[in-house]
């Protein structure tokens, strides 16, 4: 199989790769750039453990080709905190224990933070319905609804201070 | 003279335990640098893949791999031909591992490639060859206890029956619990009611497949990196399949993303093991989604049989039960635990629980959460909720009145000590939630639940740095937080702040061995494993500072992170902090380090009563979960954000099971719903909010009273659900998962009953 060569930005950072046809954006992200954050939890697209955001879309990786970054922009969860400070999400799904074996918390970040910069004031059940793409089979979710909620609005105050 | 007075009676005042800080490994697990199995690569290392059988049951006649093994960047082709067969207790796992004769269930191993990538290992998996004999199979527990049944095993002859049948059968097993004389109790009920139930086999659903990192060099030492519930079983097994000296294979635990019970066995491990012994390179193997479903456990299937019959006045007069639990193709169904559960809520004089353990042409069951206890409580709660209907008394009340508490023999056997399900009932009856009123369509259900709990054979070390801070070392993986609880008994004990510890789960090279973290048992036994290692390394400061003072050991007393004289005839010195200490250690002796090995008895079991509102429907059969509410006796809570999770978790898993998880056959023998679109795990816009209330019964066998409560939370809600769902669709519903279907053809078959009448 021939590779193919691809130039993409991931978390503001130029990288080029070269990937087989049938390869995943969640096999390349993980084994070919060992940004091993996003998760395989079914491969199907079921799951959202492997939630990155494309050009500003929330997407599963593992139903995105390498290829198709080309020219892209990804963003993942190793870019999200601000070198050592958290994102506002992350702060409060540690303080509300919004997380057990912490294997579906990278992509339930990616993906509530889509939310928020979408929708920065949701109700719960909004929350509910746009995570319903992320499985966790710990938590019951009780405690990763309340985060994101809590998280909206440190988020929505620091504007208003702003 | 470290202080005692813990050790005598379960202590009540606490500063650190109680409390809620930040865990230790959050931050690795919110930015993504948390190293799960799958996360792990090693130089040289090669991909494996595992061919699986197509067939439900099949008798392998050949396996050619020689066009697998000339396909170039292919390093390495094993079958059963490359494990050792064996005779004694591992020989079902190595059968499960690599089939042998047959193939036993669709998705059984019977070869496996490592490859110099995905796609080559891909490639070289089609080009194996294997000759099948397609056998007849058997799914489903009823069928395959008849006696013209389709036989698994030739040599499986019914243990627990005397005599033992002369034929063999699917039967792997009979037991029987009770006491009393049923018949004479039933004899004294005004009410019996007996019914049937079924439950479907539910996978513990955890999102992270099993993967592993095996690396054996050509002087047989090797290394294996793998997500488990219990990196010491992992090795022991692992090396007994593979035929090494324990010392020669060294196991990491890598962060494990769920396992509640699935991953306290091995299946790729050895797998992995054997083509990197045989390529002499290291071999990365991930299960798919499609894998983990076909080919690792999910639990049992049941058919269970219930009949309790009570007086007017609400008192049970007697139980009994038939439990039927197939567990796939192997003897070892939970149905024990079941049949030793199923009546363990209730002070009765007259109770039998009979169990069968059955095999059949599917996936080896593993443990889930609470093995087998979730099943029995569907069916004897259901009939408690009826009964108490039909006698017109409040469920809560009801249950009260046949409660087991402290000094009731159990129906298992044992007579408890302190225990808390009154107060759990009396608790959930006080919830607002109890007293809420229901619309139209909907219904309350309420349901009690009961597990063991368990301690066993643990090993911690605890070493005290030179900065006084801690550094501590378990040997359980930590599924659900466990390493922020150890941290905060570390801390307790040694008077220091919860941050100033540092806890790891170390490999099987750096401790003692620890069995799996599995029966709720790591905050209490880990736990208690560290509460001791800290008392340890107090008696050893206390010893460094008499030295220091130049006074006898026995002057020394630790107070509130301090060594100070024990009175004024020991002599006039200033405390000295845990940091002075260690920063005058090697003056003073060398290294100071507390350990603790042991095996932990007493878990204490935990009791839950949970209460559920729910919404059917009517015209498609669709359930709503409305609002829940668990209460159950934590014991000592010790980071009670983590014992909540605990509870909403277990009831979460319980609400699937109840009305969408199920393993779907087709006639063929095959899985039909192998991924998680198919095989329905709730999802966050399913449910509400589950409320927690943690009630606090101490548990004597523990320092601090803990019980384990990773498991009951999943015993009641089957039970709770059906009897919500059963009030508001008016009619008792008896078969899990209760999906649209089976609701709409219960509602259809009640018209016609009232239509009939």
């Amino acid at each position: 199989m021939a590779g193919h060569h691809v130039s993409t930005t991931i978390n503001g950072d130029a990288f080029e790769f070269v990937c087989e046809p049938d390869e995943t954006l969640l096999d390349v992200l993980r084994d070919r750039l060992s940004l091993t954050g996003s998760k395989e939890g079914c491969g199907t697209g079921d799951c959202g453990a492997c939630s990155v955001i494309l050009d500003g879309r929330l997407v599963c990786s593992c139903l995105v080709l390498g290829a198709e970054a080309e020219g892209r922009t990804i963003a993942t969860i190793e870019g999200m905190a601000d070198g050592d400070r958290l994102h506002p999400l992350q702060r409060k799904f540690l303080e509300h224990a919004a997380l057990q074996c912490g294997i579906c918390t990278p992509g339930i970040l990616v993906a509530a933070k889509a939310l928020l910069e979408k929708h920065p004031d949701p109700s719960e059940t909004e929350i509910r319905y746009w995570l319903a793409g992320n499985l966790c089979r710990c938590t019951g979710y009780d405690k990763i609804v309340r985060a994101v909620l809590d998280a909206a609005a440190e988020i929505r105050e620091g504007r208003d201070a702003a | 003279m470290p202080r005692d007075d813990v050790t005598a009676e379960t202590r009540q005042s606490f500063t650190k335990v109680g409390t809620r800080p930040l865990r230790p490994d959050g931050v690795d697990k919110v930015t993504g640098r948390a190293r799960f199995g799958a996360d792990m690569a090693a130089p040289g290392m090669l991909i494996g893949k595992v061919l699986r059988s197509p067939h439900a049951h099949a008798r392998i006649r050949s396996i050619d791999t020689s066009k697998a093994e000339a396909l170039p960047g292919v390093k390495a082709v094993v079958t059963r031909d490359d494990f050792a067969n064996r005779t004694d207790e591992l020989r079902d796992i190595l059968v499960n591992v690599m089939a042998r004769e047959k193939a036993l269930y669709e998705g059984h191993a019977v070869a496996a490639v490592a490859a110099v990538s995905a796609a080559v290992a891909r490639k070289a998996l089609r080009l194996i060859e294997v000759d099948y004999e397609l056998l007849p199979h058997v799914i489903d527990v009823e069928e395959a206890m008849r006696p013209d049944s389709v036989l698994l095993h030739d040599d499986m002859f019914t243990a627990g029956v005397d005599p033992v049948p002369d034929q063999p059968s699917n039967v792997a097993k009979r037991c029987e619990f009770g006491h009393g004389e049923v018949e004479k109790g039933f004899a004294e009920a005004d009410i019996v009611i007996e019914r049937s139930f079924r439950t479907e086999a539910s996978h513990q659903g955890y999102i992270e497949p099993h993967a592993c990192l095996a690396s054996v060099g050509a002087d047989g030492q090797g290394e294996l990196w793998c997500c488990t519930q219990g990196h010491f079983m992992v090795r022991d097994t692992c090396a007994a399949l593979l035929g090494m000296d324990v010392s020669r294979l060294r196991v990491i635990a890598s962060e494990i993303g769920g396992g509640f019970g699935g991953k306290t066995t091995v299946f790729i491990e050895p797998v992995a093991l054997t083509l990197s012994r045989k390529a002499g390179r290291p071999v990365k193997l991930v299960m798919t989604r499609d894998e983990v479903f076909r080919a690792s456990g999910p639990t049992a299937s049941t058919s269970v049989w219930v009949r309790i019959g009570v007086t007017k006045d609400g008192r049970i007069t007697a139980g009994e039960a038939v439990l039927k639990y197939q567990g796939g193709a192997f003897a070892g169904s939970p149905v024990e635990p079941g049949a030793m559960t199923a009546f363990a809520c209730y002070d009765l004089e007259n109770v039998r629980a009979i169990g069968y353990d059955v095999v059949t042409n599917r996936p080896k069951q593993a443990a889930y959460r609470a093995p087998g206890a979730p099943m029995a409580a569907f069916a004897v709660e259901s009939v408690v909720a009826e009964l108490a209907d039909r006698i017109g008394m409040d469920p809560i009340e009801f249950r009260l009145k046949n409660a087991s508490r402290e000094g009731t023999r159990s129906a298992y056997g044992p007579t408890f000590g302190p225990i808390g399900l009154v107060e759990t009932l009396k608790a959930a009856k006080a919830h607002p939630h109890y007293s809420a009123p229901l619309g139209n369509n909907q219904g309350r259900g309420v349901a009690s639940g009961f597990w063991f709990n368990f301690g066993g054979q643990t090993c911690v070390s605890l070493n005290i740095n030179i900065d006084g801070t801690v550094g501590l070392a378990v040997g359980t993986p930590d599924i659900g937080g466990s390493r922020a609880s150890m941290c905060l008994m570390a801390a307790e004990e040694l008077g220091i702040e919860y941050d100033r510890v540092r806890v790891i789960v170390a490999d099987t090279s750096s401790l003692g061995f620890n069995d799996v973290t599995d029966g709720s048992r790591v905050t209490f036994a880990s736990g208690m494993a560290t509460i001791q290692a800290a008392r340890d390394a107090v008696k050893k400061l206390c010893a460094r500072a008499a030295r220091m003072w130049d006074i006898p050991e026995d002057a020394v007393v630790w107070e509130g992170g301090y060594a100070k004289p024990a009175g004024a005839n020991a002599g006039d010195f200033q405390p000295l902090s845990l940091r002075d200490i260690a920063a005058a250690a090697a003056k003073t002796g060398g290294p100071i380090a507390g350990h603790w090995e042991f095996n932990a008895e007493n878990a204490g079991p935990s009791f839950a009563t949970h209460i559920v509102d729910a919404e059917v429907d009517p015209e498609t059969g669709r359930t709503s979960i409305l609002r829940y509410t668990v209460v159950q006796d934590a014991g000592k809570a010790v980071h009670p954000s983590y014992v909540e999770g605990q509870f909403q978790g277990g009831a979460a898993q319980g609400i699937g099971w109840a009305l969408n998880e199920e393993y779907i056959y087709g006639a063929d023998g095959k899985l039909q719903n192998p991924g998680f679109l198919d095989y329905r795990m709730p999802v966050a816009s399913d449910l509400p909010m589950i409320d927690t209330v943690i009630v606090e019964v101490p548990n004597p066998g523990h320092p601090y009273g803990v019980r384990g409560v990773g498991e009951t939370s999943i015993v009641p809600p089957l039970a709770a659900v059906a009897n919500a769902v059963s009030a508001a669709a008016g009619v008792r519903l008896t078969s899990l998962p209760m999906s649209p279907p089976k609701i709409l053809a219960a509602l259809e078959a009640e018209k016609g009953a009232q239509a009939a009448e």
